[in-house]
């Protein structure tokens, strides 16, 4: 199915069973231990022995020969494999580095050998015993030092390094009003709780995997193109994902490493990542250095707004995107972007939540707050001022939907904005100095093609198929309601299988566009399936409807089983999209609101309210699209108050790689938290007329925490995490 | 983890016997801080010694109005019991903002007193440590040191000591009672218990090889304000930047204990006699010859603050 | 006191004494990797899980984690860390939670074991599980598990008087409020932010326990 038109009205839009806040269709299987992870699959094939896997000692350099002998030698221990014995290796399409380092090491922990063994004990106690000499080499460690030699670069997810519009450098001098400031976001890890985990098994030249993957087509490309096999002879499982924010969108050592060891002893493996060597082999999320100008009228019409970002990766890798949004959120003629990128020779930058977005808005987000300071307006009033409804690049090209001013005005109201102090340091109760912060929130709304198969059986029972993936969004939950819709049945007469090569490829989980994009492909195949029954009914008529397990036709209702009574009926189809994401430009929007307490003495944070205002087009499951949003606000708080991953810029390394140095939230610095989604349905993004949400929730939310510490505390920072010692020594005198 | 064989104990006599008899032997209580070491191998033993058997998990009155807690009481039951909570106050809110409820739930007395630094370099076995490994440097010097000591370091070590209940054991003056091989018995006063790093990080408590803790003593309750304030990144289920245990008499007069600045909780009664005086005359002197790191100056400015918090809610 | 770049200074110094331009090391070093020659030793250990006695021979390393995972394939305990950092691998054990990850089996002798699979089933759930399904407690669900045993024990914790970290009075009984909960199940930590459902949900089942 093309979509290449505005959808009209279609059986969505009788929101039976879409839009509902139902419980999750996969809930008691994950709540009783049985929906079964990566290394939870002990029946996918029988004696499996297991993996430990071992990493570079040294950022960079080389390896001299190991010694391996000891290893080999160990109790249980069935064989090793290093560069030196794996055979000839490529490297997939969306890795940086190679997941098995030798002689060449290219970053810290780098995958260098598995050692396999008859149990978990053995196999770690026997990657202890190799013995690896290195020759190091210099490398380069330090975004701020690597900024002076950074490049422009080529290759870019979503466009080109630099824009502009009108002329920057003329309206910037020109403003009445200027503001211009540096921000820094630090490099952060995805920490999923599920490790990175997989189970191989080779049967002739064919490759079997049971791992843990957002992307199924992506990897199952890559781990063949890196093994140099047909894409044909591998074969990926992966129903259940305990988490990726973008960390499990590629192949990583973890699959690789399984399917070395399994070639080279003929037993099916078992590997999961230690979580200490989790934070340095796989990816994060960068650090960047943001410098942000804007130039306003005394009103506070943005006249001129620029916004350049300097990042860092390996060889070969690519940007933070983090100026994307700032291309498309405010109105005003004279812009400019630019993203540069620096080598360096810390593990591999990739994806994490909302890559661009993400840490863009971290920044920008504190620089709206700072210029309505300046200004003498009221942040939320100043947003809503600078509103567009087109492309400020391209104004002839409007948003698809765009109800940016809404989010603010509901949000002011819901969560008492009127109560705030303009100026800091002025609130408090007992020993706890009081703030509230706001921040937009925004990200783009990115369209895939998605393929789904539908098949209806003589039970009346509706299957639907696709390689997507559930890694904790809903997907199996809002798909099987697409389906019920569609067909007219009730939920419990659909069953969903997800996250296997052998299905039909969808846009998979990543950049929130799954889905909006994935259930559209259901939607796809349920028009061919619908065309099916009443094929083999013999009521091919333009009226006919799917209600209550039936197909109606004037009077006539015959029940859907009976289609399928001879032979299991089938629709496959993909969705498709012409240029409508080019004609119009498709973004979600939304608003943060947030209230924190600040011990006037120590400076600790405390987040007391929270609430978000969502503007995504149709909410297909207000249940689960809100704990979307509630968790991508937990992750705003962690990047707002904690989460850095620690440089050690000598040696070249994250230094706090375990959940115990890499601090993210735990329950108690969350409260109750709000969300509202705008009513709202967006035509021109799918039939399903739904956008992504997932990536949207976390998108200004450390930007509203810190400027609630500003307002609590009259100290304002720039650089994340906003952790105590960067602003102690402004707080008041303890009494 | 390297393999190791494995004995349970009946009792004190019989472990640190099984401890003489046996090469590279460790005791193991709760074994929520060893077993997280041996998975990095960073302890190594080859053999265990389960001392759970031991009936060491009482808490008893003393003659004098004290309380002993055997060595094998789990934190939360020290945390729970209504003697602690009301004439130790600093001793529960200490041991109650450690950990988590499961780790609270394992970890016993002498263990938690035996935890090792959370110094990143130390639990990076790639790097250099001197506590782990003697004389291969320190890497946590020039690196990154935002949790580590601001005072009592040296030039091989600047890690600090873990625990939140031995900084309210310092304030509490409690004593260690132990067992040596032959049965020979000693107490130790919680404030010889620790050492500095010095030129020997990797040595970080004054007991023996093989001697095991079997109690620790509290002394009469002391009047005044129980007061256990931690100062950390997130709200739980972390390590102190620094906190501060403090029982504070109503003329403003008390002891006072820092924790998270040092390899062991950090007191010093001449600068506690500076108490009635306020935060900034406490602080000047138990932190006078602090040598912190660009990364960690400002836990000086933080303890102050923490310290007048401390004070201000006695006083309030 | 000594200004911050003093001890950096040393530091240096210290490099350039023990010839820090060498660029060849060895890892591990000689100490981690002797006693090469080892063998894994084994021991019997009998235990309760969810009602049922289960005995087993493991290697002394096995923790209780690995036992019930890879020896008694009941995978509903997670390994989420290793390390005790997560409370992903969080069971109920002589009626306490514990992190399965940092005990060894050999140390349960005679234990009652309660896993997630002994709480209830996708067809009879258990209270705990109803409420974490109805107020969508979880998403990927990796952590669920953990969360559920905690969940269940802390309200027996606040039951028998235990007081947690927030308690304004140490000394009265604890209630069940938001502030306690979120204390007490601040061991288990939910990456993908399930926070504010998770105590909903356990507050649901306090409140129908009372």
């Amino acid at each position: 199915m093309k979509f290449d038109a505005p959808a009209t009205n279609n059986p969505i839009d009788q929101l039976k069973v879409v839009g509902k806040p139902l419980d999750r269709v996969d809930g008691p299987l994950k709540v009783t231990g049985t929906a079964a992870y990566a290394h939870d699959r002990y029946d996918s094939i029988p004696n499996q022995a297991y993996g430990y896997v071992l990493g570079s000692a040294i950022a960079k350099g080389k390896i001299k020969p190991m010694n391996v002998s000891a290893a080999k030698a160990a109790a249980g221990v069935l064989g090793v494999v290093t560069a030196e014995n794996a055979g000839k290796l490529g490297k997939g399409d969306y890795n940086t580095a190679k997941l098995l380092g030798g002689p060449e090491v290219d970053h810290y922990h780098q995958a260098i050998a598995i050692v396999v063994a008859e149990t978990f004990e053995q196999a770690r106690a026997a990657a202890q015993l190799i013995q690896v000499e290195y020759t190091k080499a210099d490398g380069s460690y330090d975004l701020h030092a690597a900024m002076a030699t950074a490049i422009r670069p080529e290759k870019i997810f979503g466009g080109e390094a630099d824009s502009s519009a009108g002329d920057f450098d003329k309206g910037f001098a020109a403003a009445p009003i200027k503001f211009d400031a540096t921000y820094e976001t630090p490099d952060q890890a995805h920490a999923m709780m599920e490790p990175h985990a997989t189970i191989a098994a080779w049967h002739g030249d064919t490759l079997t995997l049971w791992t843990s993957n957002q992307m199924i087509d992506w990897s199952t490309g890559d781990i063949a193109k890196t093994l140099g096999i047909p894409k044909e002879k591998v074969r990926l499982s992966s129903p259940f994902i305990g988490g990726g924010f973008g960390g499990k969108l590629w192949i990583r050592a973890d699959a690789l490493m399984a399917a070395l060891g399994a070639r080279a002893t003929g037993r099916p493996v078992k590997v999961a990542l230690a979580r200490p060597f989790m934070f340095n082999n796989t990816v994060h999320r960068p650090a960047t250095v943001q410098r942000i100008r804007i130039g306003a009228t005394q009103q506070g019409k943005i006249t001129a707004i620029g916004h350049e970002s300097w990042s860092g990766d390996l060889p070969g890798g690519g940007p933070e995107v983090a100026v994307m949004q700032t291309r498309l959120l405010y109105a005003g003629e004279n812009r400019m972007t630019a993203m540069r990128l620096a080598v360096l020779d810390l593990p591999e930058a990739n994806a994490m939540r909302a890559p661009g977005e993400a840490p863009g808005m971290m920044a920008l987000e504190i620089a709206m707050d700072e210029m309505a300071e300046k200004l003498g307006l009221d942040p939320v009033e100043f947003r809503i001022m600078n509103d567009t409804q087109v492309d400020p690049e391209n104004p002839s090209r409007p948003f698809s939907m765009r109800t940016f001013a809404e989010c603010f005005k509901t949000g002011a109201e819901k969560f008492g904005w009127n109560n705030r102090n303009a100026k800091p340091a002025t609130r408090r109760d007992g020993r706890w100095l009081l703030g509230m912060g706001v921040a937009a929130a925004f990200r783009n709304n990115l369209l895939m093609k998605s393929a789904a198969r539908v098949r209806l059986d003589s039970r009346g029972t509706v299957t639907v198929e696709t390689d997507m993936t559930d890694i904790g969004t809903g997907s199996y939950t809002i798909i099987a309601q697409t389906a019920a819709e569609m067909m007219g049945v009730t939920l419990d007469k659909v069953a969903v299988r997800l996250g296997d090569s052998t299905l039909p490829v969808s846009a998979g989980s990543g950049g929130q566009w799954g889905g909006a994009c994935s259930t559209a492909g259901v939607y796809a195949a349920c028009v061919k399936l619908r065309e099916e029954v009443a094929r083999a009914l013999g009521l091919n008529h333009p009226d006919a409807t799917f209600v209550d397990g039936e197909l109606r036709v004037g009077n006539r209702r015959i029940p859907l089983a009976q289609a399928a009574a001879k032979k299991e009926l089938v629709g496959e189809d993909q969705i498709e999209y012409s240029d409508v994401d080019k004609k119009y430009q498709q973004s979600t929007f939304g608003s943060h609101f947030v209230e924190v307490g600040v011990d006037a003495a120590t400076g600790e944070v405390r987040i007391r309210r929270m609430l978000a205002v969502c503007s995504a087009g149709r909410i297909l499951n207000p249940k689960t699209a809100r704990s979307q949003v509630i968790g991508a606000m937990t992750m705003g708080v962690g990047a707002a108050l904690m989460e850095e991953l620690a440089v050690d810029k000598r040696a070249g390394f994250f230094v706090n790689h375990d959940l115990a140095s890499y601090e993210v939230p735990v329950h108690a610095d969350i409260p109750h938290q709000e969300v509202i989604f705008l009513d709202e349905v967006d035509p021109l993004a799918t039939p399903m007329k739904a956008k992504g949400v997932g990536e949207l929730g976390i998108c200004g939310v450390a930007a509203a925490v810190a400027n609630a510490i500003y307002n609590a505390t009259g100290v304002r920072v720039r650089n994340y995490p906003i952790t105590l010692d960067k602003y102690i020594k402004g707080l008041p005198e303890v009494a | 983890m390297k393999p190791f064989t494995y004995q349970r104990v009946r009792s004190p006599a019989e472990a640190v016997a099984a401890f003489g008899r046996n090469k590279n032997a460790k005791f193991i209580a709760g074994g929520t801080n060893l077993l997280d070491l041996m998975k990095l191998q960073i302890e190594a033993p080859s053999h265990l010694i389960d001392v759970n058997g031991l009936a060491l998990d009482k808490i008893e009155m003393t003659p004098d109005g004290g309380l002993r807690i055997g060595a094998l009481v789990r934190n939360t039951d020290l945390a729970a019991h209504p003697r602690v909570r009301r004439d130790y106050a600093v001793l529960a809110r200490a041991l109650l903002a450690g950990a988590s409820g499961q780790l609270r739930n394992r970890a016993t007395t002498a263990g938690n007193l035996l935890q090792r630094t959370r110094c990143p370099y130390f639990y990076d076995t790639n790097q250099p440590c001197n506590k782990r490994q003697p004389g291969s440097g320190c890497a946590a010097i020039g690196g990154f040191s935002r949790q580590l000591a601001v005072i009592g370091s040296s030039q091989a070590c600047i890690a600090t000591h873990p625990s939140d209940m031995a900084v309210a054991l310092r304030v509490l003056d409690a004593v260690v009672e132990t067992v040596k091989t032959g049965g020979v018995t000693r107490q130790i006063n919680i404030r010889d218990f620790y050492r500095l790093p010095g030129d020997t990080p990797h040595i970080e408590t004054n007991l023996a090889d093989g001697e095991l803790i079997t109690a620790v003593v509290l002394p009469r309750p002391v009047e005044g304000k129980h007061g256990y304030r931690k100062v950390r990144d997130r709200a739980s289920y972390a390590f102190a930047l620094v906190s501060v245990a403090s029982i504070i008499s109503r003329d403003g007069s008390g002891k006072v204990a820092l924790g998270g600045v040092a390899h062991m909780p950090w007191r010093n009664e001449t600068a506690e006699a500076q108490l009635p005086k306020g935060a900034k005359a406490v602080a000047e002197n138990l932190l006078s010859d602090a040598k912190p790191t660009e990364h960690n100056a400002f836990k000086i400015t933080l303890a102050e603050r923490a310290l007048a918090s401390a004070i201000s809610e006695a006083k309030g | 006191m000594t200004k911050p770049s003093e001890i950096e200074l040393s530091r240096r110094q210290l490099l350039a004494a023990t010839g820090a331009s060498v660029a060849a090391a060895t890892y591990p070093s000689a100490v981690a990797a002797q006693a090469s020659t080892q063998t894994p030793s084994t021991a019997r250990v009998s235990f309760t899980v969810n009602n049922t006695v289960r005995k087993l021979e493991v290697d002394t390393r096995t923790t209780l984690l690995d036992a019930l995972r890879e020896n008694l394939r009941l995978p509903g305990t997670k390994k989420g860390c290793d390390h005790g950092q997560c409370g992903a691998c969080t069971v109920i054990v002589d009626g306490k939670r514990i992190n399965s990850c940092l005990s060894l089996a050999v140390m349960h002798e005679g234990g009652k074991i309660t896993t997630v699979e002994g709480l209830g089933n996708p067809k009879r759930l258990h209270p705990m599980q109803a409420a974490f399904v109805k107020h969508d407690g979880f998403q990927c669900g990796f952590c669920t598990p953990g969360q559920i045993c905690s969940a269940v024990a802390v309200l027996d914790e606040i039951k028998a008087g235990i007081p947690s970290h927030v308690a304004a009075d140490l000394n009265a009984a604890p209630q069940i409020s938001n502030a306690e909960l979120r204390e007490r199940m601040s061991g288990n930590i939910c990456r993908c932010g399930a926070y504010s459902n998770i105590v909903d949900a356990i507050t649901e089942v306090a409140g129908r326990k009372a």
